[in-house]
């Protein structure tokens, strides 16, 4: 039995009919939509600067080892090694914010985990772009470390490289979208993660190996691909007069995207949380 | 505060594949009535699979009941389940979601997403680590923590942002005496202080016995008893509790012991007996003489216990609730 007694108890002996006008009043606050994904977003940075910066490096050392391996069969600075680099900048994105997200939600959805989530008063859109926006910013250094070493490699101009500023979060967008869709959707742990891995795999093998010499349906996959339109945006700027209307045009393919994808990731959690 | 009335949820079949075997439906929870009041300690007391956990994901909205109603504080939760988080705050039995964060930083962001400003969040953040004693491992992720110690720190998210009811899944399961009693004594704090009322499930009598006002014993879906722990245990006041453990085998030889067999339930060397008082001085007098006396190792007489409620009162499970 508890130590206090039943009559210092405020309203402990009140009857439990006190009108439902008072009883209204008992409802606490709801967390509006930006605090909240900013709460989020903060935690689910530190988690990531915590648990997953070996995976980072992971991510960055398979894309310096693919353009190291492209060097040999491709030439200095022309249209195969622009998107030689450019795909491999953006597999980083791919590799963490696809691949890693879409496990992380997996993982979340089977361990019980969504229903902390569930049981505050947030709303879904926050915890889903609270989630996306922080594995999107945690591959910004790997992106721009792999984006620099690539110029180097193969002799290309650093001089637009500012355009991943707009590369990451567009294309981090659209693949954290598909990630965290895939991981809340999987209806096991394990299909979350073979499908993170096969987006990762798809960007990487039509993102990084140039798309003139490919056979059509290949090419018709490549530009079904969100991360084909961040490749391209990307090498088109390393040309000396970049059309920046395409590169806008790309971009905003991205940024569809990514808004489609994040609604149909929020959809999917609101699915999930409450069954 | 908190009323429920024919609550029921069947999980359907499942059809057996390939190396996994299929299950039947099961009735998880079959026409529950709860009546909580405000301010009480309410427990769910019941072995594992008897649907405790079933019946509060429905009470907390996590799970739509198949029929009946949930009522808290006068909002449908049935029907609104999103009202449900802005009038409890649950503590369930995974801690998946906080994992790797920090403490400080799991009850931060908690308290944020329960609606308090940051500044808010802080101070009450700052507040429930002190009063759990907490502080000294603020900075260390959960991950690191011991299971007592990941447990406490879920239970101190929960407390930041205050609300009328909290929903407690095993609080306190992995916990040593010390966290458990700072489990207690925040409870008891807020109590006192604000009303607040508590929905407790647990699979441990000792702990149902000390803590709840009110005890559901709950079986196979259903409410079969509702009472304080000491109104349920006059129920069996007659009987006493015989704990016997022989050092090897029970000496079946002595036609007093092969009689108490049959009334004995067995774990291992163990026998427990459920006696009527001069049945029980009887069978101590047999055991603590001659040939079983020899083969005895141990042995305990008690009074009965919730445990003892819970199988008087038809429970089908055998063993499964916890004496510890």
């Amino acid at each position: 039995m508890s130590v206090v007694p039943a009559e210092v108890r405020p309203g402990g002996g009140a009857p439990a009919a006190s009108g439902a006008a008072a009883d209204a009043a008992g409802l606490g606050p709801r967390a509006r939509l930006w605090p909240s994904l900013a709460a989020v977003y903060r935690a689910q940075l530190s988690r990531a600067r915590v648990a997953r910066i070996p995976l980072l490096c992971v991510a960055v050392f398979q894309s310096v080892g693919i353009m190291i391996m492209m060097r040999g069969v491709v030439d200095d600075g022309g249209s195969d090694a622009r998107s030689v680099v450019a795909g491999s900048s953006v597999v980083v994105v791919a590799y963490v914010a696809l691949n890693l997200l879409a496990q992380y939600f997996g993982q979340l959805r089977a361990g019980g985990g969504l229903d902390h989530y569930a049981t505050l008063p947030v709303p879904p859109a926050a915890v889903v772009l609270g989630a996306a926006g922080a594995y999107a910013s945690f591959t910004v250094p790997g992106t721009v470390v792999t984006a620099v070493f690539g110029c180097l490699l193969f002799g290309l101009p650093l001089g637009n490289l500012w355009v991943l500023v707009a590369v990451i979060p567009l294309a981090g967008a659209a693949l954290s979208g598909l990630g965290a869709a895939c991981g809340l959707l999987a209806p096991r742990p394990e299909l979350a993660t073979l499908l993170g891995q096969l987006g990762m795999s798809a960007a990487l093998l039509l993102g990084v190996l140039p798309a003139d010499r490919m056979p059509e349906v290949i090419r018709l996959a490549r530009d079904l691909l969100p991360s084909t339109y961040g490749v391209e945006a990307y090498a088109r700027t390393f040309g000396a007069h970049p059309d920046w209307t395409f590169v806008a045009g790309d971009l905003a393919v991205c940024a569809g995207v990514g808004v489609v994808s994040l609604a149909v990731a929020t959809w999917a959690y609101r699915r999930a949380a409450v069954r | 505060m908190c009323a429920v009335r024919g609550l029921t949820k069947t999980y359907p079949a499942v059809r057996g594949r390939r190396g996994v075997p299929g299950t039947p439906e099961v009735r998880a929870t079959d026409g529950v009535e709860l009546d909580v009041r405000r301010g009480e300690i309410f427990g769910l007391l019941g072995p594992n699979g008897a649907g405790k956990s079933t019946l509060v994901r429905q009470l907390t909205g996590l799970l739509r009941p198949d029929a009946g109603s949930v009522r808290i504080l006068g909002h449908d939760i049935v029907r609104h389940p999103e009202l449900a988080s802005r009038v409890l705050a649950y503590l369930g039995q995974e801690s998946t979601a906080l994992d790797e964060l920090t403490v400080a930083l799991a009850a931060e962001t908690t308290g944020r997403l329960r609606g308090l400003p940051a500044r808010r969040a802080r101070a009450e953040r700052d507040a429930v680590l002190e009063e759990l004693g907490l502080g000294p491992i603020a900075d260390k992720p959960l991950k690191k923590l011991s299971g007592g110690q990941r447990r406490l720190a879920c239970f101190a998210a929960a407390l930041v942002g205050e609300r009328p009811l909290l929903v407690l899944d095993e609080p306190t399961t992995g916990m040593d005496p010390v966290a458990r009693r700072a489990v207690w004594a925040a409870v008891d704090r807020r109590r006192a202080e604000r009303g607040t009322t508590v929905l407790l499930v647990t699979h441990n009598v000792i702990e149902a016995e000390t803590v709840l006002d009110r005890v559901a014993v709950l079986d196979r879906g259903r409410v079969i008893a509702c009472d304080t722990p000491a109104g349920l245990k006059e129920k069996v006041a007659g009987e006493v509790r015989v704990e016997l453990v022989w050092r090897d085998r029970a000496p079946l030889e002595v036609p007093e012991v092969a009689a108490l067999h049959a009334r004995a339930v067995e774990a291992g060397r163990r026998w427990t007996l459920r006696l009527a008082p001069e049945e029980a001085r009887a069978a101590v007098a047999t055991v603590t003489g001659g040939a079983a006396f020899a083969a005895l190792d141990d042995f305990t007489l008690a009074t009965p216990s919730l445990e003892d409620v819970y199988l008087a009162l038809g429970g089908a499970a055998r063993q499964g609730l916890v004496r510890t």
